[in-house]
């Protein structure tokens, strides 16, 4: 039986909306990782949205460092898909796992509204349901969301199809207009958006369910 | 016992909207020659180790390793006895 694992750090507070999503969408067990935890027993790992560790010296930076993300590096060095929402992005990009990095938005100011995106990439596990050049909305909820990167990087992004998620109106000041990357293997994907906030008519768009689904068919196919 | 004062700021050539605002909020309160502000960490560090280069160089691995983003940010380090 297929298991998505969500990782809970102190400060996460998406974790129970994936543990949702994978539930309500996918229909497969969620499985709570710990932050101390050291080993990964499931087929896919989520990094939910929040404030790990209180955000404290940059978002990410102590999470980067937890037992549990020792453990995701040997996990998507293996292949196995990993998704950074939000705070999990910021994560991702501290651990190495994903290039760049997330700075304040440029307006200094936490945004939080519905976002228009267009899907770039449909060449990972989480956006194999997308069309390239398909219009999606999902809330964004964050203040250091701007994502940057050197000149030389964001061109190995654009040469291997990396960029996944582009917003259409850009809010925070990301270079290019990213709204969320995946590695060069495509099994690691983040974004700062947040899909499973966007699951159902009554939170205004259901555009996420296609991401979750997406993941479930390539689990299916590949474990 | 060595005192390590690490400073940590936003590499020159990267935009730092915190300090723009300060740098606004500054104009707008009459100090008209603010010409540029840049906002970094201050860190304090205590260190049990026998020596002024081996308290600095910890100083510096753990900028490397944890306290600093290479990509966005610059660090300096002082030591003193304490």
């Amino acid at each position: 039986m297929l298991k998505v694992g969500v990782v809970i750090f102190p400060g996460s507070n998406c974790d129970l909306d994936a543990i949702r999503a994978v539930e309500t969408v996918m229909n497969v067990k969620a499985v709570p990782l710990w932050h101390q935890d050291n080993t990964i027993d499931t087929d896919a790992v989520i990094l939910p949205g929040g404030f790990s560790y209180g955000d404290y010296l940059r978002p990410g930076a102590i999470a980067s460092h937890s037992p549990i993300m020792q453990a995701v590096k040997i996990y998507a060095s293996n292949g196995g898909p990993v998704i950074g929402i939000c705070n999990g992005f910021q994560i991702l990009t501290e651990s190495g796992l994903l290039p760049g990095t997330l700075l304040r938005n440029t307006t200094t100011r936490f945004i939080s509204r519905d976002v228009s995106l267009l899907v770039t990439s449909n060449q990972t596990p989480f956006t194999k349901g997308f069309a390239v050049g398909q219009k999606v909305t999902f809330p964004i909820a964050h203040k250091d969301g701007n994502y940057q990167a050197d000149p030389s990087t964001l061109q190995t992004l654009q040469e291997n199809n990396q960029i996944v998620f582009q917003y259409v109106e850009n809010p925070n000041g990301s270079l290019h207009d990213i709204a969320g990357i995946s590695n060069k293997e495509r099994n690691v994907v983040g974004l700062m958006p947040h899909p499973e906030r966007a699951l159902s008519d009554w939170t205004r768009t259901s555009d996420g369910v296609p991401l979750f689904q997406s993941l479930l068919s390539h689990l299916e196919a590949h474990v | 016992m060595f005192k390590v004062t690490i400073n940590v700021d936003p590499k020159k050539d990267i935009l730092d909207p915190q300090g723009k605002t300060v740098q606004h909020a500054l104009l707008n309160l009459g100090f008209l020659h603010t010409e540029q502000v840049r906002i970094g960490k201050h860190i304090v560090i205590q260190l049990q180790v026998d020596s002024k280069e081996e308290a600095h160089a910890m100083g510096v691995k753990m900028c490397q390793d944890l306290l600093a983003n290479p990509l966005t940010e610059e660090y300096s380090v002082e030591v003193e006895p304490c």
